[in-house]
């Protein structure tokens, strides 16, 4: 643990009765008032904080909606229906949680590329990254999951193909795929055990989170520096400082937040999930939802004839199972990125080369989300090929190659000392009492 | 800590700022809380069935029906002379709990009450023609022996309170909404 300062004492004689037994007023006190925090941190730091309240609200929302929801193929989509209608309130929690699940990755993606410029990912933070990759995956699970329980056409056919994807392994893919069903397609018991896993997953996300803050803690807060904080002069305590710091990020986010879901709550989605879902009727364009496309774009890039495909997987996988890996991939890429970065400077403000490679790399994230919505024709695939191949190519090749070969701009001697140049770099934390 | 007037002024200050950070901070969680609570109160298709529209133009002098009401069954029958005297009769020192007849109908013709048993819930048989009556004449628990009279009064056995007469008005003549 970095030193936190002398435990705290308290008074109130309750207060050290609870305390004897179980410190966990010292804790709270340690972990949430006297933390110290890098000074420098902008409103980029904020994001973690975002997350859990959007996690919080998510649970909350959910377990409300639990209650008046009915898990069957002949009641659900009716259920969600009387919740928008008769409930009370109850359009309010279900729109909540319709666009919370897009927030929640809104402020993920920006607390990731938070994580990407500024090399949080790297020494000694590379198992928080991990754990963090981790809740992303399980996010995403819970998602898709989420997505297929108002039995919309759009819920129905999107959890056809993406369970299909796991029919390209080999030998035992059909069977895999049988059993994720419980039946010959997606049906009744496919939807009851989607419920029952997308309320499990949520807890399971809450337990990664608490590994990921105390992971975290151990090692402390990065900062835009990307420097470590060399004494007290650096730091400020997390209370008031942090606490009011993110009061203001809560109150833009709520904003955001509250402006979706007032003032267009279903810009984010798509209408066709407002069609009860026909095993019989396909919809001309299965699209999953924003957060997914730059994965669904890589999956789909992958077609006979294509070089790439060709040259990698055309030997030894059919193009299905060749971009259900790259999809698998391209999260993999996130997962190994503190051992592929081999540069020992972790903000971009110091990395000049590096600073343009994150910006390319997050305009390719974003064509790729753009194109991922397209119909998978001309010209969307060959750009799609081309975003994809830029993906893989900035985490395999341009990243390690760029640590080794960029000559960084220096580093300032401390958090402190540009801007107590005229005290020599000295200061002293005095929070005003 | 120094001790001057200005330093007070601030503390005051950085208190006022607090309590009004936190006293905001609660009115927004209550403004959220409300709904997540309220989202638990019936729905509006739960309170459409609050009424219940009965008729009751095939219903004859002497005969009772039970119709659903918010989910509990509610008993009417169209009494006799009989009945109907027998039950203005009764003396309120007689009864346990004090009700007078006229108290209990809008319509003596027509009694209209709540089919549930005040001590623990059961369905009171004496709807049907074969059915137990209890020693009053009216409708008997079987589960631990409430009888009730032809008021729907309890007059003897466990069960505190007269069977619930509901909310109810005549539409006309011969219909009646309950609740």
């Amino acid at each position: 643990m970095s030193s936190h300062g002398p435990a705290p004492e308290f008074t109130n004689p309750v207060v050290k009765w609870v305390e004897a037994r179980l410190p966990i007023f010292s804790f709270l006190h340690m972990e949430y008032r006297a933390f110290p925090m890098p000074r420098n941190v902008n409103y980029l730091w904020s994001f973690g904080a975002l997350a859990m309240i959007t996690l919080v609200v998510m649970i909350v929302t959910g377990i409300m909606l639990a209650m008046q929801y009915t898990a069957h193929v002949d009641m659900a989509f009716n259920s969600v229906e009387r919740i928008m209608r008769d409930v009370n309130y109850g359009w309010l929690l279900r729109y909540i949680h319709m666009n919370g699940a897009s927030m929640f990755f809104i402020v993920v993606y920006i607390h990731i590329a938070r994580g990407l410029y500024y090399g949080s990912y790297k020494a000694p933070r590379e198992l928080l990254w991990l754990l963090g990759v981790v809740i992303l995956i399980l996010m995403m699970g819970t998602a898709f999951m989420g997505y297929v329980l108002p039995w919309g056409q759009m819920s129905l056919w999107g959890a056809t193909v993406i369970t299909n994807l796991f029919s390209a392994i080999p030998v035992i893919g059909d069977h895999i795929v049988t059993l994720l069903w419980g039946g010959f397609a997606v049906d009744n018991p496919t939807l009851n055990r989607f419920f029952a896993l997308h309320y499990l997953l949520p807890f399971l996300i809450l337990g990664v989170v608490i590994l990921h803050v105390a992971a975290l803690h151990v090692v402390g807060s990065n900062n835009p520096l990307g420097i470590d904080p060399k004494g007290p002069q650096d730091t400020v305590m997390f209370h008031p400082y942090v606490t009011a710091k993110d009061t203001i990020g809560i109150g833009v986010y709520l904003l955001v937040f509250a402006g979706l879901v007032f003032y267009a709550p279903n810009f984010l989605g798509h209408p066709d999930n407002y069609i009860p879902a026909d095993p019989l009727v396909t919809p001309a364009h299965i699209v999953p939802e924003w957060y997914f496309l730059p994965y669904y774009a890589i999956l789909r890039s992958f077609v006979d004839g294509w070089w790439i495909y060709e040259i990698f997987f055309g030997w030894w996988a059919t193009a299905k199972l060749a971009g259900v890996i790259a999809m698998f991939g391209s999260l993999l890429m996130l997962a190994v990125l503190p051992w592929l970065d081999t540069s020992p400077v972790k903000s971009c403000r110091f990395r000049p080369v590096y600073k343009v490679l994150f910006w390319l790399f997050a305009i390719d994230f974003v064509i790729l989300g753009w194109v991922g919505g397209k119909p998978a024709e001309e010209p969307y695939v060959t750009i799609a090929q081309g975003a994809t191949m830029y993906y893989f190519f900035h985490f395999l090749i341009l990243t390690p190659m760029v640590g080794w070969l960029e000559r960084p701009k220096p580093l300032p001697a401390s958090i402190g000392t540009p801007v107590l140049k005229s005290t020599g770099g000295q200061s002293v934390d005095q929070p005003a009492e | 800590m120094s001790d001057t007037v200005q330093d007070d002024h601030e503390e005051g200050r950085r208190d006022f700022l607090s309590i009004l950070a936190l006293a905001t901070a609660g009115v927004g969680a209550a403004a959220f809380v409300w709904p997540v609570i309220d989202s638990m109160n019936p729905s509006a298709d739960v309170l459409a069935l609050a009424s219940t529209e009965v008729d009751l133009s095939q219903l004859e002098v002497g005969q009772s029906i039970t119709v659903i009401w918010r989910k509990k069954p509610v008993f009417i029958r169209r009494r006799t002379e009989e009945e109907i005297k027998e039950a203005e009769a009764v003396p309120l020192s007689d009864l346990i709990d004090p009700q007078s007849d006229a108290d209990r109908v809008q319509n003596p013709e027509y009694l209209i009450m709540v089919g549930v048993c005040t001590h623990l819930g059961c369905i009171p048989l004496g709807q049907k023609s074969g059915d137990e009556k209890g020693e009053f004449g009216g409708w008997f628990c079987p589960c631990h022996g409430s009888h009730y009279d032809t008021s729907g009064r309890i007059r003897k056995g466990p069960a505190p309170n007269n069977l619930l007469v509901p909310d109810y008005t005549f539409k006309d003549e011969s219909t009646v909404i309950i609740g």
